[in-house]
C-alpha cells in the first residue's frame, strides 16, 4: 500500500471533529493516522486518561470504530478479553471476521500503572496492537510524572523551586522492556513522521501476535508550548535524538531516521516551559545531552 | 427426570463449579489462582486440556487483569466466566463495579475467604461481603449440590437480569467437602442455558450495529441516570431470580429454594437466619430440640443481593426472635452485614421480632458445642444493639 498522505486522509472519516482534545495536543494526529492506516475497522480498547475524556464524553462519540473503555490500568488485559472472545465466537461462528484489537494508552496506562496487564498481555501472545501515546506525564490528571517523564522536567508532581530542580531521575525505557519479552514488532514513533509512523502502524497491525508501538505525542498544557508548534516540538525530539526513531523487527533493530546533523537536545529544550528553569544552568543542559547521548549509543549498539 | 439426572456423582464445590462450567461450554474463561477456589479453574483447565470443552481460557497475570479480560470478552458478546476468592477478590474491586455498570452477564463462582491481615486462607463472607454493594447479584450454595445447581442457574439469571452474578460456596466448607451430587445430563444443562443471550454486546458486530462506543465518561447531567437504571435492574434481579429458579426446578425436576429456605418453622418462637452451609450444621444440632424459650426455626437465604426483603419479612412474621449468624463484620459496631440488612428489612413493621445480631467462624473458626447453647441462650436474652462475637473469650 502506497503511503500517500492525501489518499490515506480520504481513506477514513478518522476520529470525529467534535472531540474535546486540547490545541496542540498530538494524540488526535496519532489516532487519525491508526484509523487512516487499519485496513479494516479495528476494535479499539482504551485506558483512562486524555484520549478517553475527550473522545467519547456521553451521549458523544467521536470514534467511527467499536471501542471500548474498562479502566486506566488494564487495557492490555481487556483487548486480551476481547481477542479471546474473537477467536471464541469466530471458531463458534457466531462473527464472521476476526478484528484486529488495538490497546491504547498513555504513557502512564503503560510505563506505570498499566505495566503489569501489558506485560502479561504480551506475554500470552494474544493477537492485538498496543498503543502507547506518550506525552511523557499524567496529563489527564493534571500535568503529574510518570516513568516517561524525562529528568528535569517540571510537573506538578516535581515542581520546581527553592529545592525542587523538577523530576530527579532518568525515564524507563518501556520500548525496550517490551522488546525483552520477544514480541515481533515493537517500534518508537513520532506524530511529526507521519510516513514512518504510517509505515510502523501498518507493520504492527500487519505482524500477528503482540506487538508494540511508543508514538511521542506532545501534550500543549504539560509541555507549555504555542500550540501551533506541536508537530515542530515532537520533530525536534526526534532531530535532537531525544527519541530515536527505530524498530525491532524479528529482534533486528533498525533506525528508521537518523538525524544528519543531529542537533543539540537543548534546541528542543528551549520551546518548552516545563524546561524553562534548565536553561540557565548549563551544566543541567549538559547532563541531559550526555543523557540522551548515551541512550543514543546504548540503542545503536544494538543495530550491529 | 431419567433423561436429565444423568447420575448421582460424589465431587467436591469446586468440582461441581467445574463440572458445570465443563457443560455449560462458556465463550472465554479468563482467571487466576487463588485458596481456596484453585481447583474451579484447575478442574476446568483439565476438561479443556482433554477436548471436554472449547472455551477460549485466558489465564492472566492477577486477578485484576482476569476480571478485566472477563470485560472485555463480555463486552464483545461472549458468554463469561470467573472464579476467585479472597484477595482475588478485593483486587478485582475496581472492575466489578465497571462490570456491573456496562451491565455485562459475568458469571463468577467464589470460593469465599476470609480477608488479610492477618493471613488467612479459610472460609469466611469477609471477601463477598466486600462486593456486596458493587451491583453483583450474590447467590449463596448451602451445599455441594447448590454450587453446582447455582453454577447453572446464575447463566440464566445473569444475561435475563443484564447484571452479574456471583455464585458464592463456602470456602473449604464447600469448596473442598466431598458431597453426593445429583448430575444433569450435558445435554438437559446445555438446553437450559441455550444460546448465549448477549446480543446487546456487539463490539465484534460490524455487521449490524455498525460502531458501538462502550464505557463512555459520564457526567452528573447523565451518570446518575446510569445508576439508576442498575439499581432497577437489581430490583428486577430479585424477580428473574425467582422465574429462572421456577424454570430450573421444571427442567431439572429440582427443588431450588427460591432466595430462602425456611425450615422449622411453624411453631417456632424463633428464628437462625444466615446464609451458606453453616445453615445444614445448626439445623441438624437444633432439630426436635426446643430452647427454654421455645421451638427455633432456621431461615437460610440463597440470595443475598439483591435483598429479598419480602421474603425475609414474610418468614419471620410469626416469630417473636432472630438471631442473624454473620460470617463477616462491618465493623460498624452495629454487626455484621447480614444482620444490618435484616433489621433494616424488618425495620418499620407493626411487631417486628427482635434482631440479635452473632458473628461467628471468621478464618475458618468452628462452631463448637458450646456456640451452639450460646445461641440457644441468646433466644432468652434481651436483644443488644451491637454484635455478639461467638466462639471468642468475651463474646
Ligand atoms: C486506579 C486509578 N488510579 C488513578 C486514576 C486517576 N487517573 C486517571 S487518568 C490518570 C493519568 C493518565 O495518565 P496517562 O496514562 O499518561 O494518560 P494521559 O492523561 O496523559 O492521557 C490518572 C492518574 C484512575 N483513573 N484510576
Amino acid at each position: 500500500m502506497s503511503l500517500n498522505l492525501r489518499e490515506l486522509s480520504k481513506r477514513s472519516q478518522g476520529l470525529a471533529p467534535g472531540h474535546r482534545a486540547c490545541a496542540g495536543c498530538g494524540i488526535p494526529v496519532l489516532v487519525r493516522l491508526l484509523l487512516a492506516v487499519a485496513p479494516d475497522p479495528p476494535v479499539v480498547v482504551n485506558a483512562t486518561g486524555c484520549l478517553e475524556v475527550v473522545s467519547t464524553i456521553y451521549p458523544y462519540s467521536a470514534w467511527p470504530v467499536p471501542w471500548l473503555h474498562n479502566a486506566f490500568e488494564n487495557a492490555a488485559a481487556t483487548a486480551s478479553g476481547v481477542e479471546a472472545a474473537a477467536r471464541a465466537l469466530f471458531a463458534r461462528g457466531r462473527i464472521r471476521r476476526v478484528p484486529k484489537v488495538v490497546a491504547i494508552g498513555g504513557d502512564g496506562g503503560t510505563y506505570d500503572i498499566g505495566l503489569q496487564s501489558l506485560s502479561g498481555a504480551i506475554e500470552r501472545g494474544h493477537d492485538f496492537l498496543y498503543i502507547c501515546y506518550n506525552n511523557e506525564g499524567y496529563m489527564n490528571t493534571g500535568i503529574q510524572r510518570s516513568s516517561a517523564t524525562p529528568p528535569g522536567a517540571r510537573t506538578t508532581t516535581t515542581p520546581v523551586g527553592a529545592h525542587g530542580r523538577g523530576k530527579l531521575e532518568p525515564r524507563k525505557d518501556l520500548t525496550e522492556i517490551v522488546v525483552a519479552h520477544g514480541v515481533r514488532y515493537a517500534a518508537q514513533a513520532s506524530i511529526s513522521h507521519w510516513g514512518d509512523l504510517a509505515k510502523k502502524l501498518q507493520k504492527a497491525l500487519a505482524t500477528p501476535g503482540p506487538t508494540f508501538l511508543n508514538v511521542l505525542t506532545p501534550c500543549q498544557p504539560g509541555w507549555d508550548y504555542p500550540p501551533e508548534d506541536l508537530v515542530e516540538i515532537a520533530r525536534l525530539a526526534v532531530e535532537t535524538r531525544y527519541w530515536p526513531l527505530y524498530e525491532v523487527a524479528d529482534g533486528r533493530y533498525r533506525l528508521t531516521f537518523t538525524p544528519r546533523p543531529p542537533l543539540p537536545v537543548r534546541a528542543w529544550l528551549e520551546r518548552q516551559g516545563r524546561f524553562r528553569h534548565l536553561l540557565d544552568d548549563p551544566e543541567a543542559v549538559e547532563r541531559f545531552q550526555a543523557w540522551v547521548d548515551a541512550n543514543w549509543d546504548r540503542l545503536t549498539a544494538r543495530l550491529k | 427426570m431419567s433423561t436429565v439426572v444423568a447420575r448421582r456423582q460424589g465431587l467436591t464445590g469446586n468440582d461441581a463449579v467445574a463440572l458445570a462450567w465443563r457443560q455449560i461450554n462458556p465463550d472465554v474463561v479468563a482467571a487466576y489462582p487463588i485458596t481456596p477456589s484453585t481447583q474451579v479453574v484447575e478442574r476446568f483447565a483439565r476438561y479443556l486440556a482433554d477436548g471436554e470443552a472449547t472455551t477460549e481460557f485466558v489465564p492472566t497475570e492477577s486477578e485484576h487483569s482476569a476480571i478485566s479480560a472477563c470485560v472485555g470478552a463480555s463486552a464483545a458478546g461472549a458468554r463469561v466466566m470467573t472464579a476467585t476468592s479472597s484477595q482475588g477478590l478485593a483486587l478485582m474491586h475496581e472492575v466489578l463495579y465497571i462490570a456491573s455498570g456496562l451491565r455485562l452477564p459475568i458469571v463468577m463462582a467464589v470460593a469465599t475467604r476470609a480477608l488479610s491481615a492477618p493471613l488467612n486462607i479459610h472460609g469466611d463472607h469477609s471477601d463477598v461481603m466486600g462486593s456486596r454493594d458493587a451491583g453483583w447479584v450474590q447467590l449463596y450454595a448451602g451445599t455441594v449440590q447448590e454450587a453446582y445447581d447455582l453454577s447453572i442457574l446464575a447463566v440464566r439469571v445473569a444475561e435475563r437480569a443484564r447484571v452479574p452474578v456471583m455464585v458464592c460456596l463456602d470456602g473449604f466448607t464447600l469448596s473442598h467437602s466431598l458431597e453426593p451430587v445429583l448430575v444433569y445430563a450435558d445435554d438437559a444443562v446445555r438446553a437450559f442455558v441455550g444460546e448465549a443471550r448477549t446480543s446487546g454486546y456487539r463490539l465484534l458486530d460490524g455487521e449490524g450495529a455498525g460502531p458501538l462506543t462502550v464505557g463512555p465518561l459520564a457526567l452528573p447531567d447523565a451518570y446518575m441516570d446510569f445508576r439508576r437504571a442498575l439499581a432497577n435492574a437489581m430490583g428486577r434481579a430479585l424477580e428473574v431470580i425467582a422465574g429462572e429458579t421456577a424454570a430450573f426446578n421444571a427442567h431439572f425436576g429440582r427443588d431450588l429454594p427460591v432466595h430462602l429456605e425456611a425450615s422449622g418453622l411453624e411453631e417456632a418462637d424463633g428464628a437462625l437466619l444466615l446464609l451458606g452451609s453453616t445453615a445444614d450444621v445448626v439445623r441438624e444440632a437444633l432439630a426436635g430440640r426446643s430452647s427454654a424459650s421455645g421451638r427455633i426455626g432456621v431461615v437460610r437465604l440463597l440470595t443475598f443481593r439483591p435483598f429479598p426483603a419480602e421474603a425475609v419479612r414474610q418468614a419471620l412474621s410469626h416469630v417473636a426472635r432472630v438471631v442473624v449468624m454473620d460470617r463477616a463484620d462491618s465493623l460498624s459496631t452495629l454487626g455484621g452485614p447480614l444482620g444490618i440488612e435484616v433489621r433494616a428489612a424488618l425495620y418499620g413493621q407493626a411487631f417486628p421480632p427482635a434482631v440479635t445480631d452473632v458473628i461467628y467462624g471468621l478464618g475458618g473458626r468452628e462452631l463448637r458445642a458450646r456456640d451452639l447453647e450460646r445461641l440457644r441462650a441468646l433466644f432468652q436474652e434481651e436483644p443488644v444493639p451491637g454484635p455478639v462475637y461467638l466462639g471468642v473469650e468475651d463474646g
